[in-house]
């Protein structure tokens, strides 16, 4: 700890070469739209920001976003059907360059989406370095208008797209090239593995999900809706946080993906940052939270991340990064022989039965309702019946009224992958016998 | 029924421990959770320090609770003892965008959450400046002269406070009923503003054991924060019997054990209808009076004390009698107060406050019985020592630049209740901390151009 408690960690990060002074970014996306958002982000203290994606213009259409709310709490999750930038690319090149004179230590990064075709990708990696980035990130992630086209997250869920136009790309790049991909796929590591096998420096996840934010159940359309007819979107926000997080793990503990992650999906908080960066992120980006709450959010971000590496004595937050992947594996290797039963406090609980109910109808029937000497209704765990599956702790509305208690096992540790390789050699011993 | 003395210090002490409890964990994160993070908060233009409310409950709701306790402490570096003493429905709570859909964000007591965090972890929030060579004394380490001293501690001034009192803190240490305002959050503020290096000469009397000159010939400039002093007579007869006490006194006699015990079971009347003689009669009552009645001479209508408080007051039990007049302490023959004689009286024309004056109801003299009087109606100033100052005042309302808090001698600033009245300044303690911090600051610009570092 620094002198009287009063210290301030080093915050400053590197994505494969690309430096900025935290490790907060905005993720490409309205936000980073034009230079008047993202000078008005850095001067906010945001250390980065991917520009809305660069690539032939477009059109969009009007009425463009929704949210989910969930129980009386806006923006749970978000959907959109926008596209990439609308405006011409000279009008974007323009403003990054002068964004970048006037932030010149922080992260200028540009989103790039073009048809796959070689010259087109050398044509656009040319035009936008010209500009001055500090590197570059292929979108092959966006699920909504531009797949249909055969970009973003179309070529995105084709190892082959992503590794060839990876290359092409990395022909013509004199900076850093990050490779954004698409969850849409049942195995992320496959693209990731496609990128690096092309020659990216980084990737970035998560891009959106395909989503449908909702109908309307008077009007029967969809939400949102577009002159009463509607697509699917991409879905973001708090709600996408936990498949955003473990495409970072698995792909952060796959030795073949031996490049820099920038971790997206759902960072709304210092906390899920941390979270991110323990899990292999070298930095976060950040969208929805933005859209929500305004740009200032960053000081929290920076003074949360900050005040919990001073706490800790951490000098730099590169020291967290991938800190916790070494305890992220398969189920197979997970302990048969650890146990948790759960307790209930009496004195904190306040009787809702939730916990009961919750384990009676849909666990292990090992909650029992009975009442002490003195006739107050009290409820009671039989250890020896719970499985320790959490349930009844995660419904409890009060806090410290169920604990998860760890039981010492008289059985060393055991995982399933060792249980049956051992199976296997006592098969192998009758044989020789 | 006999009680043993430490049994009625014990119930007594029980009787003194702050009325709100706290908000609970659960209670605070899903009550910052309400917030709406509004930009641009009207909160935080209703605040007289300007508070960054919606980043302080932003944090308190990230799990961020020292950058939390920092941003309120940044703004207010009295803000523990604000988070229980303002009149937060007038101000941020009264602002608050959600007055017009659902109910307000309960600010006041999530200010109290983040502080007693700070306060409870022991945390370190600030680290004074590099030290710029000049210094400053403040005459008072109430609020105002607080504030003052550690902006002027954090902007690298050598600054000594000197507090008549024992122990500094001001109205939050001895002013406010500990049931409101427990003396350790006040002293909690004094102990951060000490770990700037600030030094605080406690039981010194600038006038009587040091000369004010003396101040000014030694340091770069002086800030004045005296507040005000004791509450002044009623001017009737009676007024030196056994058994008539100044509310303010009666209160700092409660912030500490041993609690007094004169009033057990005592008939009480307390004069004047503001704050302290709020916090008169309810003191009055915990401390086991059997009646306590209010006497103001006005109605409901002009009583100046803030609507929580009446209803606090009122729960308590105490009542209130409106339009009725002091006329005369009665004694008896060792001189010991027996009644109060009062008149009725009626409500005439506006005066020049908007206020409506009362005047007397012919023959409408009658008796209340009591066996003590507590005087609060208002407080007096130091007159002859502001006399003594040569700076230009009105009755002892030192005269100031608002917008610097500069008096007449441009080498004294004064802030607080010192420059409470006649129209000028406000007299909450949130108002007393922005005033100290408006004088550091313009101080800081004055000199600026001379100091070296």
């Amino acid at each position: 700890m620094g002198e009287r408690g009063i210290m301030m960690a080093d915050l400053r990060t590197n994505l494969a070469g690309i430096t900025s002074p935290n490790p907060f970014w905005l993720a490409s996306a309205p936000p980073t739209n034009s230079g008047y958002q993202v000078q008005r982000a850095f001067e906010a203290g945001w250390g980065g920001a991917v520009w809305k994606t660069l690539g032939d213009p477009i059109l969009n259409v009007s009425s463009r976003y929704a949210a989910v709310h969930f129980n009386g709490q806006r923006v749970a999750g978000f959907n959109n059907i926008e596209l990439i930038t609308d405006r011409p690319l000279e009008v974007n090149l323009k403003e990054i360059y002068e964004t970048k004179k006037k932030f010149p230590n922080h992260a200028v990064v540009a989103s790039l989406m073009v048809e796959p075709n070689q010259e087109a990708w050398h044509e656009i990696v040319k035009k936008t370095e010209a500009a001055g980035v500090d590197g570059l990130e292929l979108n092959f992630g966006c699920p909504h208008g531009m797949a249909e086209r055969g970009m973003g997250s179309a070529s995105g869920q084709v190892p082959e797209l992503v590794e060839k136009q990876t290359y092409w790309a990395k022909e013509a790049a004199e900076t850093p090239v990050i490779v954004k991909l698409t969850p849409n796929i049942t195995d992320i590591t496959a693209t990731a593995e496609a990128a690096v096998r092309g020659g990216a420096d980084a990737v970035s996840m998560i891009n959106t999900i395909n989503s449908l934010a909702g109908v309307d159940i008077d009007t029967w359309r969809p939400i949102p809706h577009v002159g009463g007819k509607g697509a699917h979107g991409g879905y973001c926000g708090p709600a996408v946080k936990p498949i955003a997080l473990n495409m970072v793990s698995e792909c952060a503990r796959n030795s073949r993906i031996n490049v820099p992650i920038s971790g997206m999906g759902g960072v709304s908080n210092w906390q899920n940052a941390i979270e991110f960066m323990l899990m292999g992120a070298s930095n976060v980006q950040i969208c929805t939270a933005a859209m929500h709450h305004g740009f200032r959010i960053v000081e929290d971000l920076i003074d949360g991340l900050s005040t919990y590496l001073d706490e800790r004595g951490i000098l730099s937050v590169q020291d967290i990064i991938g800190k916790s992947v070494p305890t992220f594996s398969d189920w197979g290797n997970l302990d048969l022989n650890y146990k948790v039963v759960a307790r209930i406090n009496n004195d904190v609980c306040i009787n809702c039965n939730k916990c009961h109910i919750a384990c009676e109808d849909t666990s292990h029937q090992c909650i029992d309702m009975l009442k002490d000497p003195k006739g107050h209704a009290i409820l009671q765990v039989r250890e020896e019946d719970c499985v320790g599956c959490n349930l009844c702790s995660i419904v409890c509305p009060v806090d410290g009224a169920i604990d998860m208690v760890e039981l010492k096992s008289d059985l060393p540790p055991m995982t399933w992958n060792e249980r049956q390789s051992l199976i296997t050699s006592l098969k192998d011993y009758k044989v020789t016998k | 029924m006999s009680t043993s003395e430490p049994m009625i210090q014990r119930e007594l002490q029980k009787r003194f421990t702050e009325v709100t409890p706290p908000l609970t964990n659960q209670e605070a994160f899903q009550e910052s959770q309400r917030c709406l993070y509004c930009y641009d908060a009207p909160c935080i233009q209703a605040c007289p320090t300007g508070i960054d409310i919606p980043t302080f409950i932003k944090k308190i709701a990230s799990g961020n609770m020292k950058g939390s306790a920092k941003t309120i402490m940044t703004a207010n570096p009295v803000g523990a003892s604000c988070a229980r003493v303002c009149p937060t429905e007038e101000l941020c709570e009264g602002a608050c965008v959600l007055n017009h859909s659902t109910k307000p964000i309960l600010i006041g007591n999530l200010q109290r959450y983040a502080t007693d965090w700070a306060i409870k972890n022991d945390q370190v929030l600030f680290k004074e400046g590099q030290p710029n060579g000049k210094s400053v004394a403040i005459v008072g380490g109430g609020p105002a002269g607080l504030s003052a001293a550690r902006e002027l501690a954090l902007l690298g001034y050598s600054v000594t406070v000197y507090e008549a009192e024992k122990q500094a803190g001001g109205l939050d240490t001895y002013g406010i009923v500990s049931f409101r305002l427990p003396k350790a959050i006040s002293l909690w503020e004094v102990e951060q503003i000490e770990n700037l290096g600030v030094t605080i000469k406690t039981g010194v009397k600038v006038g009587v054991d040091i000369p004010f000159h003396e101040l000014l010939a030694t340091n770069d400039r002086v800030i004045l924060a005296i507040g005000m002093a004791n509450v002044p007579d009623l001017q009737i007869a009676g007024e030196n019997a056994e058994g008539v006490y100044d509310a303010i006194e009666l209160v700092k006699m409660t912030k500490d054990a041993p609690f007094p015990t004169h009033l057990k079971d005592k008939k009480v009347v307390v004069i004047g209808a503001g704050n302290t003689a709020i916090d008169g009669a309810t003191c009055s009552v915990r401390l086991g009076a059997e009646n306590v009645k209010i006497l103001y001479r006005r109605s409901e209508q002009e009583m100046t004390a803030y609507d929580s408080e009446y209803e606090f007051a009122k729960q308590d039990g105490v009542e209130f009698r409106w339009l009725t007049q002091p006329v005369e302490i009665v004694t008896n023959k060792s001189g010991q107060v027996t009644g109060m004689k009062c008149v009725k009286m009626k409500l005439s024309e506006p005066a020049e406050d908007g206020r409506r004056r009362t005047e007397p109801i012919p023959n409408s003299e009658f008796l209340i019985e009591c066996d003590a009087v507590v005087k609060a109606i208002g407080q007096k100033r130091h007159l002859s020592f502001i006399e003594e100052l040569g700076i230009a005042h009105n009755d002892g309302v030192i005269l100031i630049n608002p917008d610097t808090m500069e008096t007449s001698n441009p080498k004294i600033y004064a802030c607080g209740d010192v420059i409470f009245g006649k129209g000028q300044g406000e007299a909450m303690v949130v108002s007393a901390a922005q005033q100290g911090k408006t004088a550091a600051y313009h101080m800081h610009e004055s000199l600026k151009e001379t100091y070296s570092a």
